[in-house]
């Protein structure tokens, strides 16, 4: 497929960007956070009536199947203004593992819920601060009619405003075993788990959550029991990705705001902008951002594919925007000079949710590992 | 339209009936790349067979248009043709700065005269040409080039002298940026000119380069002699021609941050040579330098690709050569290097005349990011041609 958009993807493209302009700017981030609050509803519900909430959902079951290459572009509109909400988490990730894993029950249930942005989910998965999948220690044993569950979940994201958890436990073997990996679907409100919210630095939510021998039901079981790695695979390079075209968008506006600060700000009685030191340095990160584009835009368009190639892409992609979305937004918050420090001004926002993002789904360092684990070396 | 998947059965059987056994070799030295010219001396029958089977169907200039004797496929015709060449490994027919830098300038801005003149022998691989830009006070620079054509009524009279002219000391013919208005703005005063490298008052010394190769030369022009009907373009306009060429040249040389077509991977070579412990690279600081390497080289081609999927759809920025250039240039210099720490002690040695080794690829690859306009001036072009900064 050629790497450019389609018709239907540049209209999606533009409008996400009208609404996310207009709807949630920067500022709104500012007063959340002012406020103490981490989300708002309003704007996802606006979200939900733009039809994103079920981009990647099949149409059957109420979304509107345009794939991920279109939910990439939404999240790079949200990456533009830092806006929040669990799309990723919930309408991509969580709905991947529905569509993959899920009965018909499961289905016809959650996920006409997750497009309509009704009900929220969110992946239990993380317990170490460093991502790795593998690692799960969290057991899942079977009881009579059910499981019961023992464990501790770290950085769960958006779990301050998910009312469901994807859990991943393990129903044998050992943490680092890509085999007994068995996923259940969880009430928060569940009086035998202890879900506890984390403030993190850029602002948004994330929970720990604690199972001590949590019984769940049979029925909470999420695909076959011991089976769910392929498809979490998945799910998890459809994160990644995703995240990568978060960053996409953050590092080109923190880019594109200092690029205007640079042609604005004079110093010695001429624009910062007219020095070659600063040019060249702004030159470099424009083709980084260049290569980035392709990169998040490829990776999108082989999940779609479903190409064999899609990890590799992905992680490709991920490592990529990581590594280029730091430089951005460290060489943002330099060039800015000394307001680059202060809170009044915007660009300190970009640093920090560059930060988090970089983490989610698997910083630089995991995914440059797994691209040269994929590629044999 | 042709049908793309016929073309392609017919190019393939094409190709397995024409391509001669020993043109479907990887290149091992410089004899194996076919140059053409009135002195090529081919390195056997096979290779002359390949060039003129080839240029007798103008597939040395697949795009070209037919009425100058090129091939007039279409752009996905003549990548599903590279396809095919590279499935079987064939060797490109002809290296022509011709094809690759002359012949885009001439359909733009030479008269029908000249097209019917040049453009056939080019394709033919008949002419080989060579490029006069630098001179020995004009690098980054290249405006303010000094090399002086006087014009005498029915001819211009050339003086001056021009440096890093890939292989002047073996072409037929020069493509030349001389002053021809002394009073002008540098980049106002200067026109381009084609002349015989065999006319009176040329000569050309090779420079040895560090990697021990001598792929450039310093040309001088003394009182050289050109008819004015060898005049490209108006004249002192020479210099939108200069710059719509090098845009050409640039993305030639930001070509080679592509991996050859059937050149294995870094970290296949690093496990070859170096082997894996727990099923990772055993250097695992060397594995980290090609893991990053190999998302850049990944990234990188598929922005080529992008550049050319946005072209075909006529979205393209244009500006976007100075970015392969620049980008591509650093990271063959980067695969280089890698080559160096993955061969260790074993990549130092120095070749003979028929043997190009490793170190001397490296060396040579350090002037990918000089040649075809420094990567600093491209950091330049970008900032401001693209990002607009004030100068």
């Amino acid at each position: 497929m050629a790497l450019i958009l389609s018709d239907e993807q540049q209209m999606l493209h533009d409008s996400a960007k009208s609404f996310i302009q207009e709807r949630s700017p920067v500022s709104a981030l500012r007063e959340l956070r002012d406020r103490g609050e981490e989300w708002s509803a309003e704007l996802w519900a606006g979200m939900a009536e733009m039809g994103w909430t079920g981009i990647t959902v099949p149409e059957e079951y109420g979304g509107l199947e345009f794939g991920h290459v279109g939910a990439g572009l939404v999240l790079e509109e949200c990456g533009r203004t830092l806006a929040s909400s669990p799309l990723l988490s919930s309408s991509f990730v969580c709905a991947a593992l529905i569509s993959a894993l899920g009965n018909e029950r499961q289905k016809e249930t959650l996920l006409p819920a997750i497009a309509s942005g009704e009900t929220i989910l969110t992946l239990a998965l993380s317990e170490n601060d460093r991502f790795d999948p593998l690692a799960v220690a969290t057991t899942a044993v079977r009881d009579t009619d059910g499981y019961v569950l023992d464990g501790r979940k770290m950085h769960v994201l958006d779990g301050g405003v998910a009312s469901k958890l994807i859990v991943v436990a393990r129903t044998g073997g050992e943490p680092g075993d890509n085999s007994d990996l068995t996923l259940f679907i969880v009430e928060c409100d569940d009086d035998a788990i202890q879900v506890a919210r984390k403030l993190n630095v850029d602002s948004r939510q994330v929970a720990d959550v604690r199972f001590e021998a949590a019984r769940v039901d049979s029925d909470a079981l999420l695909g076959e029991p011991g089976a769910a790695w392929q498809q979490l695979e998945r799910a998890l390079d459809i994160g990644a990705v995703l995240s990568a075209a978060e960053l996409l968008g953050l590092a080109q506006e923190a880019f594109e705001r200092t690029l205007d600060y640079l042609k604005d700000r004079k110093q010695f009685g001429v624009p910062v902008g007219s020095f070659q030191a600063l040019q060249h340095r702004a030159a470099q990160l424009f083709c980084e951002l260049e290569l980035c584009k392709s990169a998040v835009l490829k990776a999108l368009q082989a999940i779609d594919e479903d190409q064999p190639e899609r990890s590799r892409l992905a992680s490709m992609a991920k490592a990529k925007m990581a590594k280029t979305a730091k430089l951005a937004v460290n060489e943002a918050v330099q060039m800015h000079g000394g307001v680059g420090m202060t809170d009044e001004y915007d660009i300190g926002f970009f640093m920090k949710r560059a930060a988090a993002a970089c983490q989610e789904y698997g910083d630089f360092y995991y995914h440059a590992d797994r691209f040269a684990r994929l590629g044999k070396y | 339209m042709v049908n793309l998947e016929d073309f392609r059965q017919e190019t393939r059987a094409w190709l397995e009936e024409n391509c001669p056994a020993s043109m479907r070799r990887p290149i091992k030295s410089d004899k194996d790349q076919c140059w053409g010219g009135r002195n090529w001396v081919f390195e056997n029958e096979d290779q002359k067979l390949w060039l003129e089977r080839m240029a007798e169907r103008g597939w040395t200039a697949p795009q070209w248009p037919t009425e100058y004797g090129g091939g007039g496929l279409s752009r996905e015709e003549a990548k599903i043709l590279q396809q095919e060449m590279a499935r079987i490994v064939a060797r490109r027919p002809l290296e022509s700065f011709g094809i690759d830098m002359l012949g885009p300038a001439l359909f733009k801005f030479a008269s029908e005269k000249q097209k019917q003149r040049f453009i056939p022998q080019i394709i033919r691989g008949e002419i080989r040409w060579c490029q006069g830009y630098s001179e020995p006070n004009a690098g980054s620079d290249l405006a303010s080039l000094q090399t002086r054509a006087e014009d005498k009524g029915d001819h211009y009279l050339v003086t001056g002298s021009k440096v890093w002219t890939s292989y002047a000391d073996k072409a037929d013919w020069i493509f030349c940026l001389v002053r021809t208005d002394f009073e002008a703005p540098k980049h106002l005063g200067i026109s381009f000119l084609l002349f015989d490298m065999a006319s009176p008052g040329v000569s050309t010394k090779p420079i040895k380069l560090i990697s021990g190769s001598s792929p450039f030369c310093e040309t001088v022009f003394d009182n050289v002699k050109v008819p004015k009907e060898n005049l490209v373009g108006e004249l002192n306009k020479g210099w939108d021609i200069a710059k719509y060429l090098l845009t050409h040249e640039r993305e030639m040389i930001g070509g080679f941050g592509l991996s050859r077509a059937g050149s294995k991977p870094l970290g296949h070579t690093a496990v070859r040579a170096i082997g894996t412990k727990n099923d990772c690279l055993a250097d695992g600081g060397l594995r980290a330098d090609i893991a990053d390497f190999e998302i850049d080289e990944m990234a990188f081609a598929l922005t080529v690709e992008r550049v050319v999927d946005e072209a075909k759809a006529g979205q393209g920025t244009g500006a976007a050569s100075s970015v392969l250039k620049l980008y591509g240039t650093e990271l063959n210099k980067a695969r280089n290097e890698l080559l160096m720490s993955i061969g260790g002690s074993g990549a130092l040695p120095w070749g003979g005349d028929d043997k190009t080794t490793l170190a001397q690829h490296w060396l040579r690859s350090k002037g990918n990011s000089i040649e075809g306009g420094s990567s600093e001036i491209q950091l330049n072009i970008i900032a401001k041609r693209i990002l607009g900064m004030p100068s």
